[in-house]
């Protein structure tokens, strides 16, 4: 019964968190831009730098008219942004915010975060199909050949750690890194655990469909998509899941990468544990922002020259470079 | 000469780091500049003094010439004069140029002025000119002729009378001054 509860407590808590979060990275990710073009960004609603902008943003699409498309596959047009939801909300159910603050500490954790982080894929592809319109088909399939280039580097540098540390479960791989920085994975083997990561976080920009990679949703040349035909509330589900995905894998390399809820440095272990993990996440969901906005979007052909003539075989030298540097040094 | 596939591979990769590793640093650097923003409704630019941005006049100025309104090319001023009466002085301006007319209206249509500045150079006292004012927004567009007649509708209406009774009076004197001339010809005069 206490178990019950308690999961119950903890699924509420993280969607809560999940929307929490989706509303403070919409805000933040406008003014890290503005900064970035020496602008202000949202300044009047709220008061102090118009921190209820996105709240504001997030009623209006809850209250607006729910449209689809007469000539949409009903269903699945309903049906999508839900399964685009449900596959970025299950990935939190693996991801240890601290020593006794994990969903389900599941053995196979990391296997099961790429499988389920993978179903995003299947409600883009739903929408772009369901709405029966050419840019959201264009988005939805540029969507998956972006998924079978960039999802092989991710796998082969996410065995990188679950090489050095011999277990694919997300807590006893932070367990592993605990006791310091020095002992982060990204640390480890030099510079394979550094490449493993830097290949991760590369690939995860494509995974979060955002610039450089975010041809799926290009505006310039597919209006938005795969969500073109999208409005209202469905339109904020798409939105939200796309930024909980933005925790999602910035928490996954912090978990892996470095170090999880571990604190860098002995005596500042009095600091909680889930407040480390939300620092470095943060701080790489800073890093994708500050990519976002630096750089421009790649063609699709560049996109698949990226994933699989850089990363992938990179990612492979590597990963046989750290699992004979495991069998002969470490 | 042709480089190796191998050589260009790297030099290909290592550009793209490096051009990234260029671009990230420079956002980063502006990241921490001040915004160049102005926040418009809280705070605003001041205008330089004898900036040109909207035409007005100065009332007392105004000897009602009309060479404002004939200059300007889209017929933007529209002056309706009277002239005063022998015994009625109106003073002068202040370059001393005596004032002969009643202005009892001066307009100027906001909406139709293209702000070329002609009609500045006619006056010959310096009544017209621009002032630094950019906000004419208006909610309804009639708003957008500026009145810059002082008088009132009153006093605009007791000056037509008296004109109208100063003319009456003349056209009367005038018709009995005739009368007493030549009496056949009013008849035929009057309709």
């Amino acid at each position: 019964m206490l178990a019950t509860l308690l999961t119950v407590a903890y699924l509420v808590g993280t969607i809560s968190f999940v929307f929490l979060f989706a509303l403070f990275a919409v805000w933040f990710e406008r003014k890290v831009s503005a900064w970035m073009q020496d602008r202000l960004g949202p300044m009047e609603t709220g008061g102090f730098q118009g921190w209820l902008q996105t709240i504001a943003d997030a009623v209006k699409l809850l209250l607006k008219e729910d449209i689809v498309p007469g000539k949409a596959d009903h269903p699945l047009f309903r049906l999508a942004p839900y399964i685009v939801f449900v596959g970025t909300l299950g990935a939190f159910a693996v991801i240890p915010f601290g020593a006794a603050l994990v969903g389900s500490d599941l053995n196979i954790g990391l296997y099961y975060v790429i499988a389920i982080s993978s179903l995003v894929v299947i409600g883009i592809l739903m929408a772009g199909w369901s709405s029966n319109n050419k840019w959201s088909l264009y988005g939805a399939m540029r969507s998956a050949a972006q998924i079978v280039s960039y999802e092989v580097p991710i796998g082969l540098s996410l065995l990188v750690p679950a090489v050095i540390a011999g277990t694919l479960s997300m807590q006893s791989l932070v367990v592993s890194q605990d006791g310091g920085f020095w002992n982060w994975n990204f640390l480890k083997a030099p510079p394979f655990g550094l490449l493993a990561f830097i290949i991760y976080f590369w690939a995860s920009v494509a995974e979060v469909n955002r610039v450089p990679f975010d041809i799926p949703e290009g505006e310039s040349e597919l209006v938005a998509g795969y969500a073109t035909e999208y409005s209202g509330m469905r339109y904020a589900m798409f939105f939200l899941s796309e930024y909980a995905n933005l925790f999602v894998v910035s928490a996954i390399a912090a978990t892996l990468f470095l170090g999880g809820w571990s604190a860098p440095l002995a005596f500042l272990k009095f600091i909680p544990g889930p407040i480390w993990f939300l620092l470095k996440s943060m701080a790489l969901v800073f890093m994708q922002m500050w990519l976002r906005w630096t750089l421009p979007r790649l063609r699709v052909d560049q996109l698949m020259g990226v994933c699989w003539k850089v990363f992938l075989p990179i990612s492979f030298v590597n990963l046989l470079a750290v699992s004979f540097w495991m069998l002969w040094v470490g | 000469m042709r480089t190796s596939l191998s050589e260009n591979y790297f030099k290909q990769l290592w550009r793209g780091v490096s051009s990234t590793l260029i671009g990230m640093r420079v956002t980063f650097g502006h990241l921490f500049k001040p915004a160049v923003t102005l926040q418009y409704p809280h705070e605003r630019w001041t205008m330089p003094e004898r900036a040109r941005l909207r035409i007005a006049m100065t009332y007392s100025e105004c000897t009602g010439c009309g060479a404002c309104a004939r200059a300007c090319p889209v017929d933007v001023i529209s002056i309706e004069t009277l002239k005063a009466p022998a015994d009625e002085d109106l003073g002068v301006t202040k370059n001393g140029t005596k004032k002969r007319l009643h202005v009892l209206k001066f307009d100027v249509d906001n909406a139709k002025c293209i702000y070329c500045g002609l009609c500045i150079p006619p006056c010959p006292t310096e009544a017209i000119h621009f002032v630094p004012d950019y906000e004419a927004m208006q909610r309804k567009r009639g708003n957008l002729i500026y009145h810059f007649s002082i008088l009132s509708v009153a006093e605009v209406d007791a000056i037509r009378r008296r004109d109208q009774e100063a003319k009456a009076a003349a056209a009367k004197a005038k018709s009995s001054e005739a009368a007493t001339v030549n009496p056949s010809s009013t008849k035929t005069d009057e309709p």
